[in-house]
Formats: C-alpha cells, structure tokens, sequence
C-alpha cells in the first residue's frame, strides 16, 4: 500500500484523536465515575489502533492496544480510573504523540514502548487478580456448564436486574451456513434481530473480533428478552445463512441463588454498580447529542491553495476597478448597476476567503490542560487551569507560531506564579492556585491573556536582578514605576527563579517571548499585583497576511510602510533640518531624530522638483526613531502581503511587497532595517 | 521515456538583438506581455523589479543586461517569459517571442571554443537549424544567484 498519500491524513487525525484522549482523560480524572468519558476515550483510542494497524506503524498500534486494555478494565468496572492509573496511561499518550511527531517529521514511528507497555499490563494485571478472586467466589455465573462464557460483576447485575423487571435471559449459540459468504454482515444482521427484541449483554467473542470475522462459524450471545426462546431462535433463523440456533436458558434460580450466597458481597458491589449503568445510559445520550450540534461538515484545505485562491480572486478585485472606473466613463445606468452589484458580491467573497484562513484558538489551547495538569504535578504544586474564550478566531499563521510563546507564559506562570499549597494557606489563599487563559477580539487584534493568582512579581527582586546583569544602572533603577520594573522581565539574560528549575532553567527567558510576539506584529505586556497575581497580555493582529500601512510616494514611486512601525506623519520647513556630524537631522518633540531620504537610500530617478516643504514619516524601532523623507502620503490602506519570492532574498530595507488597486507591485519597507 | 522522444527537444524561440536563443518548453510557464514593472532597489543592473503575475509577485530579469547586450526601451514586440527555475518563477525580458519548434538533438553542438569567443556558461550549445542559428540557454546558470550574493555584499 502506498502510504505516502495518506500520511498527511493520518497525521492529522491521529493528532486528533490523541488530543480527544487527552482531553477525556482529564475530565475523566474530574468524574471517575462518568463511565461514557472512558467510552469516548476509548473509540479514539480504537480509531487510532486501527488506523496505525492499517498504515503499518506496529510500535504505535500495539501500545495503542494495551492502553485499550487498561481502558477497557476500566469501563468494565474491572479497574478504578485513579490517579496512579491515568498517570500510566497518560505517559502512554506521551510515548504515542511522540511516535505521531516522529512520523510527521518522516521518521517511522518506531519507540521503545516495553516500559510503557509494562507499566500499563501493570495496571490492568493489578486488577485482574481480583477479578480472579471474584470469579472464583461466584462459580454458578457461567452461562451453562462446558460453555467458556463467564460474567463479570456488570454483567451480573444487568442480568440480576432484567430478571427482577421479568426479563428472561438466553444464551444462545448461533452457528452460520457452512458456506457462509459475508460473515460479519450475517454476525451484523443477526445482531440487528437481537437488539429488536431485547439487549445483548455479552458475546463470546467479542463484539470486534466478530467485526472482523475473528471466528470460526459459530458464536455465543447472551440476550435478554421478554420473548419466548422459540420466538428469538425464529427471528434469528430469519437471517439467512444462519444454519442452526441453539438456545439456552440461563437459570433464574441459579443467579438468585447466587444473590444469597452473595448477599454480603453483592450488596456492596452493587451499589456502586448499578448506579453507572444508570449514570451511564444518561450522560450516553447527553454526549451524543453533543455530537450532533458539534458535527458541522468540514473539509480539510491545504493553505497553498488558499492562498492560490487569495491570489485569483485579488486579480478579480482589480479587474473590479477597472470595471468600476470604465462604467464611471461610459454612464451606462445599466452597466453601473452590473458593476455595482458585482462589487458587492466580490466583497463578501473576500471576507468568506479571509475567515476560511481563521481558524479558533482553541487548537493551541487544547494542548495546555495536560501541559499545566504535568508541571504541577512536577511541582508539586495544585493549579487549576481556566479556559476562557478558547472560539476566537485567528489566522491560521498566527496559530501557528503563538504556541510556543503561551507555553513559556504558561511555565513561567506555574513556575514563579503561583505558589505551594503550603505558601498558599499560609497567605490565606486555597491551596489550588488557578490560572486563567482568555483570548478575546478587540478592533483588529487579538488579545490573548495568561493570568494567575500567585504571589506576584518581586519589584525588588526583578530590580536587583536587572541591576546586577547589568541591564539598568541603580541609579536609573530606583526612579522606574512598578510597570516599568516589570517591563524589565523582558529584557535579556533575567530569569527571576532563584534555583534553575527544569521548567525555566531553559536559557530561554521571557526575552524570547517578547521578540517571538513582536515579529508576528503583536506586542506582550506584564502587570502584576503583590500578593494577587500576574497577568500577561498579548496583542496579536489578527492576521498575518494583511497588514495597514501607510502609502507614501517617493518620486514616481510607491512605497508602503506598515503602521505599526509609524509614530506619525508630519510636513516640515526644510530650514528646520539641521546637521549633525555630515547626518541630517531634525528635531521632533525635543528629542534630536536622524533624516532619512527615501529616494537616495532607495537610488530612486529624481523625477520631482525640490520644495520648501519635506513630507516625513517618523517611524520608530523599540525606542529609536527616524524620520524617512518622502515626496507625499497617499494615504492608510490595508494590503495583502506577499513575498518577493526565492530569487530576490533579503533586499536590503525591504520586507515583502503587495499588490496595489491597480494590479502594481508597491514594495514594503522594513523600517527595522532602516534603524540601526 | 523513449530514445524517438529524447531525440527531439521542443523549443520556445526568441530575439534578442539579433540573434536567437532557445530555452526548453517544459521550463516555459507562460509568455507575457510588459505590463507596469515595480523596481526593486539595490538589486543587480539586469533585475528589472518586479510585475504582478495574476497576484503573484514575480522577479523580472532583463536578458539584454543580464548578457551584457546594450538595453533598448520595451517595444511592441518585447516580451516578458515566465520561466520554472528550481521552484523559482522568474520572468526574462526577452526583444521578440514568436516560435516554437522541435529540435533534433543531434543538431545541438557545443560553443566553439575561440579566444574572445563566447566563454558564457549559461550556453548550453548552438543549434543549427538550416540557415538558423539557435542559442540553447541553461536557464540555471543564466538565473544564477551568486551575481546576486555579490551585488549584496557590495552593499553591506
């Protein structure tokens, strides 16, 4: 099989279904008695046994396989879902997603999984030898003598509690034509009959393994019914291909029986057994109807071809204004409204491309519970973590790179923020701290915020750190506000933990953070309250592929040059310029501020006369500031952003281009080049 | 892939002054007109800048320049081929495009070498065609970056 063409799909579900896993085991860990969360884990987990079986990757499949197991102990009643027994199988998750990461950067998915597969037959043997004892206590439960069909505690009570209600129960053995061609269909229809007259409990074998014709030409079902066992063996026989039934009944007596000699220990299981079958069945149809809302169709989009599609249709929009301007010329009513008409549809086609780039938060965010849920456990330290607004959108480019930078805020907030349950207490506080991740939109940003209720930043400890690194002098120190102070978490080479920690001890501080965000146009700021906690705050824009920029001419040029680098525009007297050391200079708000002139630095043909004004754009990197001389402001506009291509990397001063109104080419100027 | 098909390349002919060049069809995208070119600054003499090519910003390299042919303004004729280069799309402004033919490859000969004769390593060979005389391009070397690596370092 070739697989190669269906990689790109595993990869991408599987990370899906991991994620899915994940997921449902930490609200498993919330409510251990919510047995429909371990059915949910457990279809991922067979989804993705299956899919890994099919592609090939054995190590994947088979660990995939023994973590099934302890899942199924687990919604088998077999197993409690504690905390040490998530903890093996979430360390299984780990070892699977990073089979997933090898796979998906071209390695073959190979792992040594013998620790892990040991630690999870661990967990599931552990329980089994109760089991054992269990059985052994209740020998009358077999079906009927020579079958090799036993019932499990669950089993029994459903069983228990049928008869109670004047259900009969029947084991029945059906045996398929000798010549049987579609073996699990008949096992498939059979069932069909079956579960129109009453409920299977159990089948030897298994449910899957039947699926997937694992047997020979007969099995055994275990069905309660109200019918008569002629009536089931007749529907049964209806099924064609279907040789011979053979129904048992299974005693009443015997399981009465059975209830007194287990009156001691029946009564205990029961209570707890019975009340998840019950749980069960409600939270079973609470989650499918779930399913059901959540279920919009998608279809999953390579973004080149979104970009493509992008690129098409910006031609179509200035093909639009050449329509618009031709239509203005002839005033043909006709052809106005045409025209009028097409411009509208365009537009909205324009925003459906835009937002089919947007994709929710919620695909960075999902991978943070585990994440928190790991560190605090490695810290000993108990924090709960909030997720708030996890639905809005950004584009798919920016999701892409925020990752990184919220799980340094997120280490850093666990690490330093919040505190020990012993230091919590002692400061008045619950011992679980919490932490608040919130996205939200605002204008044309996304703001993106990680807050704890910690002990807050040390004013005097960051200071003393900056001071001794050498990043701000004692003198400049003592005059900074608190937020100033805090700024300086940003600067590099400050790391506020006293021991290095392997969560912060990383040589990556929050310096990293800060660049990461600004070079996606966003910026990040930091408040704290003593004693109260920290909030970061990170502005994002919300896509990466339109920005705002200011249109300048420079002689017969165009130049764009993107607003968030522009403090603003002003038009001075050309005696105001001064020189200073062979520099032209001016003076901007008392502060001294290097000229540059576009078309000399740019080499662009001077085309235009000199006037006694100069049209300038004061543009700033950090806090260093120019002043870029330009012959006029065309105006504020949002443009789409493209690359110049492979053949010309790095012009100098220049970041990308876009594509005007009129189908040219207007350069972007990267005004952090240009500010040394 | 036959020896009949390997026997013959197709070729997109063009003028520059006067002499013709050919480069391969499949490294051909398409075949432009001149539409508005955006200057790229600091960049090499033979980059011209760049168009927009149905919203792709596509690099425009002058051949004339690029050979060291003294340039000419854009003309009725002047054409702009877009061609495939290592992923690259680049344009080449080139004085005509008007033909394609199929060229036996035993016609293909190497440069002669003379002293002052042509040493340019972006020939691959002259065709002779009857009384033609067809240039084949490398475009790999003609599209060659290291003039571009140096034009940048100057700058620096």
């Amino acid at each position: 099989m070739d697989r190669s063409q269906y990689l790109d799909m595993f990869i991408d579900e599987s990370t899906e279904h991991l994620q899915a896993v994940n997921d449902n085991l930490l609200k498993l860990e919330n409510n251990p008695n919510d047995l429909s969360i371990v059915n949910e884990v457990f279809r991922s987990a067979h989804t993705l046994k299956g899919m890994a079986a099919t592609m090939g990757y054995d190590d994947l499949a088979s660990l995939t396989h023994h973590m099934e197991n302890v899942l199924d102990a687990i919604r088998n009643n077999k197993l409690a879902p504690e905390s040490g027994i998530l903890d093996v199988v979430f360390e299984s998750v780990d070892d699977l997603e990073a089979m997933v990461n090898d796979i998906a950067s071209g390695g073959e998915g190979k792992r040594d999984v013998t620790e892990a597969v040991r630690k999870l037959e661990a967990a599931e043997s552990g329980e089994k030898a109760i089991e054992e004892v269990s059985e052994q206590s209740m020998p009358a439960f077999e079906a009927s003598p020579g079958s090799s069909m036993a019932f499990d505690n669950f089993e029994e009570t459903v069983l228990r509690q049928s008869y109670e209600q004047g259900y009969k129960a029947y084991h029945l053995t059906i045996t398929l034509s000798k010549d049987v061609i579609l073996k699990a269909a008949r096992v498939f229809m059979v069932f069909e009959i079956l579960e129109q007259i009453g409920e299977v409990i159990k089948t030897v074998p298994s449910v899957d393994q039947l699926e997937e014709e694992k047997f020979d030409l007969s099995f055994e079902v275990v069905v309660v019914t109200k019918d008569s066992s002629e009536e089931a063996i007749a529907k049964v026989m209806k099924v064609s291909e279907v040789h011979n039934v053979d129904a048992k009944v299974i005693d009443a007596s015997t399981t009465e029986q059975q209830d007194h000699d287990e009156s001691k220990t029946s009564e205990i299981e029961q209570a707890p057994v019975v009340q998840p079958t019950q749980t069960k069945e409600a939270v079973a149809t609470s989650s499918k109807e779930e399913k059901t809302t959540q279920g919009g169709k998608t279809i999953r989009v390579n973004i080149d071809r979104l970009d493509s599609l992008m690129n098409l249709f910006e031609e179509l929009v200035i093909d639009r204004g050449r329509l618009e301007q031709i239509s203005k010329d002839l005033d043909s009513q006709e052809l106005t409204e045409t025209v009028e008409h097409m411009s509208r549809i365009s537009g909205d086609l324009q925003t459906i491309i835009l937002n089919m780039r947007m994709v929710p938060v919620e695909q960075v965010f999902n991978r943070f519970p585990r994440m928190v849920r790991g560190l605090a456990k490695d810290l000993s330290k108990k924090v709960s973590l909030e997720i708030i607004g996890a639905e809005t959108e950004l584009d798919r480019t920016v999701i892409d790179e925020i990752g990184d930078p919220l799980v340094h805020l997120l280490r850093n907030s666990i690490d330093h923020g919040v505190e020990t349950p012993e230091k919590r207490r002692a400061s008045g506080k619950g011992e679980e701290g919490s932490i608040t991740l919130r996205a939200y939109h605002s204008g044309n940003h996304v703001f993106i915020e990680v807050s704890d209720d910690g002990a807050g930043i040390n004013r005097d400890k960051v200071l003393q750190k900056a001071i001794t690194s050498g990043v701000v002098t004692e003198e400049a120190g003592q005059t900074l506000s608190d937020r100033q102070v805090y700024e300086l978490l940003f600067s590099s080479g400050l790391s506020t933990a006293d021991e290095i920690s392997d969560i912060s001890g990383r040589g990556v501080g929050l310096d990293v953070v800060k660049s990461k965000i600004e070079s996606l146009g966003g910026n990040v700021t930091v408040d704290s309250k003593p004693g109260n906690g920290t909030t970061f705050l990170i502005q994002l824009p919300l896509t990466l592929s339109i920005i705002s920029v200011m249109l300048v001419e420079v002689q017969k040029e165009i130049y764009a040059v993107p607003l968030s680098s522009i403090i603003e525009t002003a038009i001075i007297k050309k005696e105001d310029i001064m020189a200073a050391h062979n520099q032209k200079v001016i003076d901007f708000r008392g502060s001294v501020v290097p000229l540059l002139d576009l078309t000399d630095f740019f080499d662009v043909p001077r085309t235009e006369e000199d006037n006694d004004y100069v049209s300038i754009v004061i543009v700033r990197k950090g806090d260093k500031m120019a002043a870029l001389v330009v012959n006029s402001f065309i105006g504020q506009q949002e443009i789409v952003l493209k690359s110049l291509g492979n053949y010309l990397q790095s012009v100098v001063a220049i970041s990308g281009a876009t594509i005007l109104g009129n189908g040219q080419v207007a350069l972007i100027v990267d005004c952090n080049a240009l500010i040394k | 892939m036959t020896d009949a098909i390997l026997q013959e390349v197709k070729v997109i002919v063009f003028q520059l002054k006067d002499e013709e060049y050919g480069v391969e069809v499949e490294q051909v995208k398409s075949i432009e007109r001149v539409q508005h070119i955006t200057r790229v600054p600091s960049t090499p003499d033979f980059v011209e800048g760049v168009i927009n090519l149905r919203g792709v910003v596509t690099p425009i390299v002058d051949l004339r320049k690029r050979f060291g042919i003294d340039g000419i303004d854009h003309s009725e004729t002047t054409r702009v081929i877009i061609v495939t280069v290592k992923d690259m799309d680049v344009g080449l402004v080139v004085d005509a495009a008007n033909d394609v033919i199929d060229i036996s490859r035993d016609a293909v000969e190497p440069t002669p070498e003379v002293v002052g004769g042509v040493e340019a390593d972006y020939i691959r060979g002259v065709a002779k065609l009857e009384k033609r005389l067809l240039i084949l391009l490398n475009l790999d070397k003609v599209l060659n970056s290291k003039e571009l690596e140096e034009m940048k370092d100057i700058e620096k």
